[in-house]
């Protein structure tokens, strides 16, 4: 993949390598979600070019593998307007180019989808009642019903409860084992740190650094700062639960 | 009281009406639903207005071609101008998001006041339109009949069987965009059928009502359902149980069909609000669900350096 450059970006040149874990960080308004949209063909792109799997997304919307790729946006008020339960709403991740209607065997993938993020027994209930983090895990379903091979999400930590933080490193852990590249917009990299290969932070619209992840800026790591996130314990924070992916095929 | 509903059932007029007010009722919602669900719920109007300066461009070329009666043009009129109204509407939405309402509020006035003069420069008075603004289906004719089937059909074949992609649409767009859904040809599907919707409803509940068949089923639904597919059912219930309803009562009493049809709905979505706790719609609040205790965390808003 590759980017080019729109107003609120500038200069930004940004690959991702199939099976990278990449966090995309920076403060408000440096233009993260921007680039994930610009990315995506939902924002469009002045000058340059931003290519999935080598196809041009600014192009022919055709050529582009859309199946091939789950995106997570940023949770915004899912409450009002008319009710849907989780089951209508990860159903919604299976229609997409060239299919207007899920095929066969939809209920059984979503339902899966929901058992992967531990909300299966609550498929049927209005997600207008979730709580954050329980709607943010079922637009994690919702993504993940397309079995993608590249994951684009947008601050999926913000606004959401401990239990929800842990169950999505557990399940991006898994994604990322199984292969799944994974470009994730953070403000912090918290739960999320162990499996992160490389991570790209914009400011102003410009990438100031792309490589190992950044430290914590100065007080975030003091010892009373509170955190209800281990701290320091890396590669062997990998939780080892069991198996919440299922098997692929 | 049955010789009265039976003779009211063999009366030609009535059995076009009912008809006409069943498929109005039934369909009306199906879009009500899509456009409630993506906020648009003042789109129906705004098309309504539109159409009525079609009914009056109908009149014009009516009467300028010496048909009789000079209407016969009005409803074909009608579904042009509310098509193009509609997907201009879109165009605008799509285009220049800050000034949607402003560009809608361009179309409600400028709908009225086209109609309103065009219907002069017809030969008529303003006194025409009364039918169109406030339902005429007493004077509905077989073709008017055939026109609501057709329109009603697409409404409900395209509604219906795209369901799923339309869901995805109007729940969230940027979604459907990432999904690779054809999101511009289906915004303006939902807006053509939007107008087709306005088109037909126009005959049965006019203009200045014409949202409120599409839009209060649909509040009324909300009220009692936890799914999208209920929602839509339940509204289309509702739909044509006070469309059938409100004009046969207007067969009894001399009250305007289209007035009464909106006030029996909304009667319904009163009688719903009451009757929500009843229905043993136990809400679970935020309950603490299996391993699902919240503990909601504050963020940290730190702003990291390179």
């Amino acid at each position: 993949m590759v980017l080019g450059a729109a107003p609120v970006l500038r200069g930004v040149d940004l690959t991702v390598a199939d099976g990278e874990a990449v966090a995309l960080m920076g403060g408000n308004g440096s233009g993260k979600s921007t680039l994930i949209k610009s990315l995506l063909g939902i924002v469009p792109i002045d000058s340059g070019e931003a290519r999935l799997f080598g196809a041009d997304v600014t192009g022919a919307r055709r050529a582009v593998p859309w199946s091939r790729i789950g995106y997570v946006p940023q949770r915004v008020g899912v409450g009002a307007g008319v009710p849907a339960t989780a089951l209508e709403v990860v159903a919604s991740g299976l229609t997409g180019h060239r299919r207007l209607r899920p095929g066969a065997g939809a209920r059984r993938a979503c339902l899966d989808a929901l058992e992967q993020v531990g909300l299966a027994d609550r498929a049927r209930e209005s997600v207008a009642i979730f709580s954050g983090g329980q709607q943010q895990r079922v637009l994690i379903a919702r993504a993940l019903v397309r079995r993608p091979r590249l994951l684009l999400l947008d601050e999926p930590l913000s606004g959401v409860d401990q239990v929800s933080k842990e169950a999505m490193a557990r399940i991006l852990t898994q994604l990322q084992a199984d292969g799944t590249t994974l470009l994730i917009v953070l403000h912090e990299l918290g739960e999320l740190a162990p499996l992160l290969d490389r991570a790209v932070v914009l400011r102003q619209g410009r990438i100031v650094h792309d490589g190992s992840p950044p430290l914590p800026a100065p007080g975030h790591d003091a010892p009373d700062h509170e955190h209800l996130h281990p701290h320091g314990d890396a590669p062997s924070a990998v939780p080892t639960a069991p198996d919440l992916h299922g098997k692929p095929q | 009281m049955l010789e009265t509903l039976a003779a009211m059932l063999a009366s030609p007029l009535m059995q076009r009406g009912l008809l006409i007010a069943a498929l109005v009722g039934i369909s009306a919602p199906v879009i009500g639903t899509y456009l409630v669900q993506r906020r648009l719920a003042l789109l129906g109007d705004g098309i309504g207005h539109v159409a009525l300066t079609g009914v009056a461009m109908g009149w014009l070329a009516g009467s300028a071609a010496g048909l009789t009666p000079h209407d016969s043009l009005a409803v074909p009129g009608a579904v042009v101008a509310a098509v193009i109204g509609a997907v201009l509407i879109e165009v605008m939405r799509t285009k220049g998001r800050t000034s949607g309402d402003v560009a809608l509020a361009l179309l409600f006035y400028g709908g009225i006041a086209g109609g309103v003069l065009l219907i002069g420069l017809a030969g008529g008075t303003s006194a025409n339109l009364t039918g169109y603004l406030f339902g005429s289906i007493a004077t509905v004719t077989p073709l008017d009949v055939w026109l609501t089937a057709g329109l009603a059909a697409v409404v409900l074949g395209l509604g219906l069987g795209l369901r799923p992609a339309l869901f995805s649409l109007c729940h969230d767009e940027e979604f459907a965009l990432a999904t690779g859904l054809p999101v511009r040809a289906l915004n303006i599907m939902v807006a053509v059928m939007a107008a087709f919707t306005v088109s037909v409803s126009m005959r049965v509940v006019g203009v200045l009502l014409v949202s409120a068949v599409m839009i209060v089923p649909v509040a009324v639904a909300q009220l009692v359902t936890r799914s999208f597919a209920g929602t839509m059912g339940t509204a289309m219930a509702v739909g044509a149980g006070v469309c059938v309803t409100g004009l046969s009562i207007t067969y009894f009493h001399p009250l305007s069909p289209g007035a009464t049809i909106v006030v029996l709905a909304i009667a319904c979505y009163v009688l719903a609000l009451i009757a929500r706790p009843l229905l043993g719609r136990a809400r679970r609040h935020g309950a603490p669900h299996g391993a699902d205790r919240l503990h909601d965390v504050e963020d940290d808003l730190q702003l990291r350096g390179a």
